[in-house]
């Protein structure tokens, strides 16, 4: 398969002469992702990811050799410029994909999409990119970041769960996660709390909380304020007896580090790594075989991106200036995906379903995460009418 | 408002106070004592942390974990001092920050090359997980109680040696005239890397305590070390007393408001004021309290005499 695709592409180059000699050259893909500091652990998934996706295509994309420049955005976005501006300028990247932090991407997107080159997004997930600062040149390979809290208020207006505590970091995103569970959840929130972002010690809130006497708990702490917010929690004396829901705050970076406290907490998601389809198993497996540990979400959305773009540049027979081509190519999401087969909507995100996931401790003592229920199927998100683009 | 939840929203707050007493204390003694700014103060709380993580890995128990992660933040400490922060002390503050500035990015890189970026899980032995009744219907986690306890105790230990032993006789002296102190023929070298020993020890001590309910990572350290640069010079600088009324005023004037801040604002003024004003404000309290105090009082409440 990919042979042929190589000798179409080298009867496309004899064709096209001087400017296909160009195209015989090396595949770039910049990919920045934050390798340094406490978010590094993230990065260091992500890049994983995407050497697996290489080893996959047998070190090829699109059946040309390739080249993947790692960048480190420092989690800053004026960072996360200078190292898109070196991948476009210096290294002549033909696509730049990654990217965790949605304001990160804010900076990057349109700095990569005014070179007219592709950025494929692998987590973050701002919503005006999805809305009406969409483009033609942008394709997310994650979600919008309402769609898991959306999914999450639909789990718990569905069950009937009244009487619910929310808790969240102030910031923009903290904000727009207690939005989007609230498009769907109309039940009774016992109280709304804002703590410092990168807070370090819960147990003022939690005293409060227990105070409350809520019927459940909604949670969004990412990263580190997730594994101190679980870990106070449970020596509270509060888990297993106050159910606990959260978005974004369980997963298997944080499984590891709280392990006991973790159990019996509900997330919602898009994806886990026991979600059955032919694609996501191959890449669960061949993950732990290669890196010995369970691959967790970020990872799989970077490894889909890497697939995404290789789709497109076999169908554009490895004519990569073609940027129009390209777009096309990608619109039809013709790939392997981990999610299993998806389709882009207007806004070039994807159209996918939301799971409802449970933490579950194993005979063999290992804690994972488990498929419960589907709670979304092919949810679209809540900006894509915002986007102008019709295709 | 009940007053068992204030109760227990104070003990939250000594709580902190306590651990952030732990750090201050090291570090208000070394910028006393030593003119030294010393932003590296929290990479010898995470050293002390992770130390104590792999000791009791090691040794299979946790209390000769705890001993060898305290000794090890000890070391570290001294060799910090006698290696880099001996060239510093004739150096004017900027160099300091620099070179310990630098030797945050060294500790922390150094630590995720040994035990990588993922955050680190802290088991604790089972009869410190629980959690004890104080009233009816309040329970309160049973390590909280004992940090509070270590903490005092240590505050205590303290409170001895720098007012009724000669070392502490030195120290003080060395806070308010150093130059005097070198004269009169003391070691000022050796006292200045026990001092900084000591301290990197109370900062790993601290560090150990904040394991199990932290998040174990490089760059733990820079997380707590601003609010202890507020409780120092809101203390007073180099006075150990100082840092441990700083410390507790810090501790329960935070967790007080991001408690009762947001509920007192709307009821005093109006709900969506409480909802917008309530969590800002909480989080920059602190600082609010610490611009009061050098309005007030420049030199801290307890300065020391210099």
């Amino acid at each position: 398969m990919i042979r042929h695709f190589i000798a179409g592409a080298l009867a496309a180059s004899v064709a096209f002469a001087a400017p296909a000699f160009a195209q015989q050259q090396k595949l770039r893909i910049g990919f920045i992702t934050t390798m340094s500091g406490p978010q590094g652990v993230i990065g260091g998934y992500m890049r994983d990811s995407v050497e697996l996706a290489l080893d996959h295509l047998g070190r090829k994309v699109g059946g040309m050799d390739v080249e993947v420049i790692y960048g480190d955005d420092q989690t800053k976005p004026d960072v996360g410029v200078q190292v898109a501006e070196e991948m476009l300028k210096k290294h002549n990247v033909d696509f730049v994909a990654g990217i965790i932090w949605s304001n990160v991407m804010m900076a990057v997107a349109p700095v990569v999409n005014g070179a007219g080159k592709i950025m494929v997004g692998t987590n973050a997930g701002a919503s005006p990119l999805a809305g009406n600062q969409c483009n033609e040149l942008y394709f997310s390979t994650s979600w919008n970041n309402d769609q898991t809290p959306e999914a999450m208020g639909k789990f718990l207006q569905d069950s009937g769960v009244n009487d619910i505590y929310v808790m969240a970091p102030n910031y923009q995103a903290g904000k727009d996660m207690v939005a989007g569970l609230k498009r769907y959840y109309k039940g009774r929130i016992v109280e709304e709390v804002y703590t410092k972002l990168g807070q370090q010690d819960y147990q003022a809130e939690i005293t409060q909380l227990r105070a409350k006497n809520p019927k459940a708990v909604f949670a969004f702490y990412p990263g580190g304020m997730g594994i101190q917010f679980l870990r106070q929690y449970e020596q509270a004396g509060l888990h297993g007896k106050l159910p606990l829901y959260t978005v974004y705050t369980v997963d298997e970076i944080s499984i590891p580090a709280v392990k006991d406290a973790a159990v019996g907490i509900k997330e919602a998601r898009f994806w886990s790594p026991d979600l059955k389809n032919p694609a996501n198993e191959k890449y669960v497996n061949d993950y732990k075989k290669k890196y010995g540990k369970l691959p967790v979400f970020y990872g799989a959305q970077s490894y889909d991106g890497i697939m995404l773009i290789d789709s497109a540049v076999k169908a554009t027979k490895g004519n990569v200036k073609d940027t129009k081509a390209l777009v096309q190519a990608m619109r039809k999401a013709n790939y392997p995906s981990i999610r299993g087969p998806f389709q882009f909507n207007n806004n070039h995100h994807p159209i996918q379903n939301f799971y409802l996931l449970d933490t579950v401790k194993l005979p063999s003592g290992d804690i994972e995460m488990r498929i419960q229920k589907t709670i979304f199927e092919k949810h679209k998100d809540s900006y894509h009418q915002d986007c102008k683009m019709k295709w | 408002m009940s007053w068992i939840l204030v109760f227990e929203q104070l003990l939250n707050g000594v709580q902190l106070g306590v651990t952030l007493f732990l750090m201050a204390a090291g570090l208000t003694l070394v910028l006393g004592i030593m003119n030294l700014v010393n932003l590296a103060h929290g990479s010898l709380y995470m050293v002390g942390a992770y130390l104590t993580l792999a000791a009791t890995q090691w040794t299979g128990n946790y209390f000769a974990g705890v001993a060898l992660g305290l000794l090890g933040a000890l070391v570290i400490g001294m060799l910090v001092e006698v290696i880099t922060l001996r060239a510093l002390y004739e150096r004017d503050h900027l160099d300091q920050v620099l070179a310990t500035f630098g030797l945050i990015l060294f500790f922390n890189e150094l630590v995720a090359i040994l035990w990588g970026r993922a955050s680190l899980y802290a088991q604790l032995p089972g009869w410190l997980r629980g959690h004890v009744e104080l009233f009816a219907g309040s329970t309160y986690p049973v390590y909280r109680l004992s940090v509070i306890f270590v903490g005092l105790i240590v505050a205590v230990v303290l409170w001895y040696v720098v007012t009724r032993t000669r070392l502490g006789m030195l120290i003080r002296a060395g806070a308010t005239n150093r130059t005097m102190v070198a004269a009169l023929g003391v070691n000022i070298r050796l006292l200045y890397t026990v001092v900084f020993g000591f301290g990197a020890a109370l900062a790993g001590l601290a560090g150990v305590m904040a394991g199990p309910i932290y998040s174990v990572q490089p760059g733990m350290g820079e997380l707590i070390l601003i609010q202890v640069f507020v409780v120092i010079v809101i203390g007073g600088i180099g006075s150990v007393r100082g840092a441990l009324v700083g410390a507790l005023i810090v501790g329960v004037v935070d967790t007080l408001g991001r408690a009762f801040l947001k509920p007192a604002l709307s009821t005093m003024i109006s709900p969506t004021a409480g909802e917008a004003a309530g969590p800002a404000l909480a989080s920059m309290l602190i600082y609010l309290l610490m611009a009061v105090v050098l309005a007030l009082r420049p030199a801290g409440l307890f300065p020391a005499r210099g």
